[in-house]
């Protein structure tokens, strides 16, 4: 079955860029999510690929077809409403049944269709049942099993676990991607939930104000993030600002606020530029004060909180900045607050980025 | 600075009442007894009152046989405007509602025009517009459309239309467009997701608004009285035999009205509840699914010829036809009738006092509707009496909205007369109360069920008294559909003709007199019916834009 491809596409509403020329390739049978901060044009880029709404300017292709001038209803995509938009005056059956009654399937065809999308998603025996009857679970499921017998190749799922409790999503999610999996389906899936993205995709864009910031597995993103923006959206980080003391092909030495000299890595940055440091919490250890080592940072605790699995420290900083670490708790020292620590990591495990114009927080606000 | 002191006692002391449970069910039981009293059982009962005069007409095979014909084509014409107001209004919605061209908010605007126009107005104007030598029957070498069965329905279709596209615009917006677009996703073309989802799912709004133009068919008068020429509906019917009868024959008068009236009374509640327990259950044709067929009509090119006759319908049927009468208004403006209405002389006298008549009736009715409709809205929105109660009135209330209006007159009339004490204008406030009164508690229901229970929950735990809660959460909530059933109610009682015409002898409204001068009852030039129903629409026009500007982005949550 096709890729999925868009091509320089734009999409204004009114005043207000809902998309700015976005390229992007979702390819056969992958699992794909677009992950950002609500207002970022996710959505809105999923609607178009849908058809529901047409683009300013740009290309949309399923296969090798053009499709930006091509229907909804004729692009064999199969479209998750995040309210399930379920006919209200239709029973289980006869949504299911919509899709290859609109599409003109031969009866007995269809009949055997639907049976076995119902079978698909456990719901065959709430057949009569009208949507105001159903629960929000077998809501969600009824959606996908009416996308599916439609003859859907390609899934389109707008927040689909967004109206579901945290419980029946955390099941729910893997049901889905098990489902496209087994069915070689592609799947494109809208949500503002990282943890929801980062556990079912296998690869994420990741979209702020219109534009796909990075696209990239999981893992990808969370070891290697390109922007302080995916850095800060995908898990947790700690920010340290500071100015390039050494610039040596790539390999940094800079020097903190207040004073503290780190060595890191990081291309495209110069002597005395200004400079932030990314580090992931988990990246920290946590050391007597008589610690002697590379990249050390002196600080006292300022809180503890456990965790069960982890415990989190608030460490403040000689230069005043706070910064989180987490450890596991069972293989951890303890630390207790007001103790004098030093903080030390690995230069290759965090990541420099240079100070950005708009200044720290713009950049990285949701 | 006092003012302050004592607007706050005020409310203080309403707050305190407010709190007790006996001063808040008096209010209650109040609105509800006002209700039974004033409005529900006078035109109930009247008829009863004279129930015995009714063998009259049996005695007379002749007029019975008149009767029955009247009351039948009353009630054909309702059910087939109706349904033509539904098949033209609904496609008119949709472009108001649908459609991108930034012209259709103007289109809007105009849909509402032929509302307020004064039904005698548009009457006198559709008869030049389709009968006079001036109108589009110029165009074809005399009189296109005499007055007559065609030029009724088109009248009724012309003032029921606007209602149609009413009812269905609102529903439009509040429609969940996903249910449609997941159709269009699912391989349903445009036209086949429309029949099958939207339609049905909009079915109760349709039902509605077919059950709205079809009560407003039924009542209308002033303007049929204008157009029917030797047809009579039930209406019709009843005026005319007032004008042979009253004076030479009173019982066999009483007998013929006392019949009409209850037929026209029973047999359209009966079509009511027909459509609403079986409208209901009605199943649009959505079963059948003709993918290639509907998918041609879904085509740019289909579209665009359907929104042409829908444009085309609405200018040529609807909008010109309505506003016809501008001509000759504007014609007196240069010629001696201006100068002679506003010296007031001849018969311009009569019509500046019917003129104060009809608004000091209209300002008057709004503001009691506003009274003792608000607490009747609360208590049905909110069941405050249990949810039988509220539904049992929910029902109720409407009833005197498909009484045709002029039975609802005659019988008020039987009814007062027992009480000679109650001055002539007092009763036309009852009639055109009970007329009205449904509008205002619809919209406010209406309004008051979309306010969450939340909201008053979460004033009163912030430590407001029920009456804060009503005045600073419910009202502020619901000022736009105050102010719009306030319009509607002021609108209806300037138009209002049967029920007036049926309760007074000495007293006339503008529509009264409209309709005795395009009658000749009083003579007058066309140029003078120009002018008066010119001065009408220019006032009725200059009322609703106020009201508009006033509540312009108001009371919009």
């Amino acid at each position: 079955m096709p890729d999925v491809r868009v091509v320089n596409l734009t999409k204004k509403f009114g005043d207000i860029v809902a998309l700015d020329n976005v390229n992007l390739t979702v390819h056969d049978k992958e699992y794909f999510s677009l992950l950002g901060p609500s207002g970022c044009g996710k959505t809105t880029l999923l609607r178009l690929i849908a058809g529901l709404i047409e683009p300013d300017s740009g290309e949309i292709y399923i296969g090798d077809k053009r499709v930006d001038n091509v229907p909804p209803e004729d692009r064999e995509i199969g479209f998750v409403f995040q309210t399930f938009a379920l006919f209200p005056h239709m029973t289980v059956w006869e949504n299911v049944n919509y899709g290859p009654k609109v599409k003109n399937f031969d009866e007995k065809e269809s009949e055997t269709i639907v049976h076995e999308v119902l079978e698909l998603v456990k719901l065959h025996e709430r057949l009569s049942a009208y949507p105001n009857e159903l629960s929000g679970g077998m809501m969600q499921r009824i959606a996908v099993a009416r996308a599916l017998a439609a003859g859907a190749k390609i899934l389109l799922l707008d927040e689909p676990l967004g109206q579901l409790d945290a419980k029946v999503r955390n099941e729910i999610r893997y049901e889905m991607r098990k489902m496209a999996k087994d069915l070689n389906l592609t799947a494109i899936h809208v949500t503002h939930d990282q943890s929801e993205a980062m556990s079912i995709s296998d690869r994420i864009a990741v979209m702020k104000k219109g534009k796909i910031v990075q696209v990239g597995t999981p893992q990808e993103l969370y070891m290697k993030p390109n922007s302080l923006f995916v850095a800060n959206f995908i898990g947790e980080s700690n920010f340290l600002e500071g100015s390039v003391a050494e610039a040596n092909n790539g390999s940094l030495v800079i020097e903190l606020r207040g004073g503290a000299k780190v060595h890191a890595f990081g291309k495209g940055l110069a002597k005395d530029e200004r400079a932030i440091v990314v580090i992931r919490p988990e990246v920290l250890t946590v050391e007597k004060p008589s610690y002697q080592g590379k990249n050390m940072l002196r600080g006292v605790v300022e809180k503890i909180s456990f965790e069960g699995t982890f415990i989190r420290y608030v460490i403040r900083l000689e230069s005043e900045d706070v910064v989180i670490v987490i450890k596991p708790s069972l293989t951890e020292r303890w630390f207790d607050i007001g103790d004098s620590i030093t903080l030390s990591f690995e230069s290759e495990k965090v990541h420099v980025f240079a100070y950005p114009e708009a200044g720290l927080m713009e950049e990285i606000s949701v | 600075m006092r003012k302050r002191v004592n607007r706050r006692k005020i409310n203080d002391a309403l707050n305190a009442l407010s709190s007790k449970k006996t001063p808040k069910y008096i209010t209650y039981l109040a609105a509800i007894l006002i209700f039974l009293a004033l409005i529900l059982l006078p035109p109930i009962l009247g008829i009863f009152t004279k129930f015995d005069t009714i063998q009259q007409i049996f005695n007379q095979p002749a007029l019975m046989n008149r009767a029955l014909i009247a009351i039948a084509n009353s009630f054909i014409i309702a059910l087939l405007v109706s349904a033509f107001d539904v098949i033209a209004g609904v496609p008119m919605a949709w472009l108001i509602t649908r459609g991108k061209s930034r012209w259709l908010s103007i289109l809007d605007t105009l849909a509402d025009i032929p509302f307020i126009v004064p039904t005698a107005a548009l009457g006198y104007s559709l008869l030049l517009f389709w009968n006079g030598p001036e109108g589009i029957s110029a165009l074809f070498g005399g009189s296109l459309i005499s007055p007559g069965w065609l030029l009724i329905a088109l009248l009724h279709f012309t003032f029921s239309f606007p209602i149609v596209v009413r009812v269905m615009v609102g529903a439009l917006l509040d429609y969940k467009m996903e249910f449609e677009r997941a159709s269009r996703t699912l391989g349903a073309s445009p036209f086949t997701a429309v029949r099958t989802v939207t339609m049905p799912i909009l079915r109760p709004s349709l039902i509605a608004s077919y059950i709205l133009a079809f009560a407003r068919s039924l009542s209308e008068t002033g303007a049929t009285f204008i157009v029917a020429g030797l047809l009579e509906n039930g209406p019709v019917f009843l005026q005319n035999i007032k004008n042979e009868l009253a004076v030479s024959n009173p019982s066999l008068y009483e007998g013929a009205t006392v019949f009409t009236s209850l037929v026209l009374i029973v047999v359209s509640l009966a079509i009511f509840a027909f459509i609403r327990i079986f409208g209901s259950r009605l199943r649009l044709p959505i079963k059948g699914f003709w993918p290639s067929f509907e998918r041609k009509l879904s085509y740019k090119k289909a579209e665009a010829s359907r929104n042409s006759i829908t444009l085309i319908v609405f200018f040529l049927i609807v909008l010109i036809p309505s506003l016809f009468v501008a001509l000759p208004a504007f014609e007196a403006l240069f010629n001696p009738t201006l100068s002679e209405a506003f010296s007031g002389s001849g018969i311009w006298s009569v019509y500046w006092q019917s003129l104060v008549v009809s608004y000091a009736l209209a300002g008057i009715v709004t503001l009691l509707s506003f009274v003792i409709g608000l607490p009747m809205a609360l208590m049905i929105a909110r069941k405050r009496f249990g949810r039988l109660t509220s539904t049992t009135f929910d029902i109720l209330v409407n009833v005197p909205l498909i009484v045709p209006s002029i039975a609802l007159g005659v019988s008020l009339k039987f009814f007062w007369q027992s009480f000679a004490f109650v001055p002539e204008f007092l009763l036309l406030v009852f009639a055109h109360l009970a007329i009205t009164y449904p509008y205002f508690v619809r919209s406010m229901t209406a309004a008051f069920e979309r306010i969450s229970l939340d909201m008053e929950e979460a004033a009163r735990t912030l430590g407001a008294k029920p009456f804060d809660v009503f005045r600073t959460i419910m009202l502020p909530l619901t000022k736009y559909s105050i102010l719009s059933g306030a319009i509607i109610v002021f609108t209806r009682s300037v138009s209002e003709t049967g029920a007036t015409l049926a309760v007074v002898t000495t007293l006339q409204t503008a529509p009264v007199v409209i309709v005795n001068w395009v009658k000749q009852v009083v003579p007058a030039t066309p140029s003078d019916i120009g002018l008066g129903c010119g001065i009408l629409i220019v006032l009725s026009l200059a009322i609703l834009l106020t009201l508009r500007f006033v509540t312009r982005g108001k009371g919009r949550y």
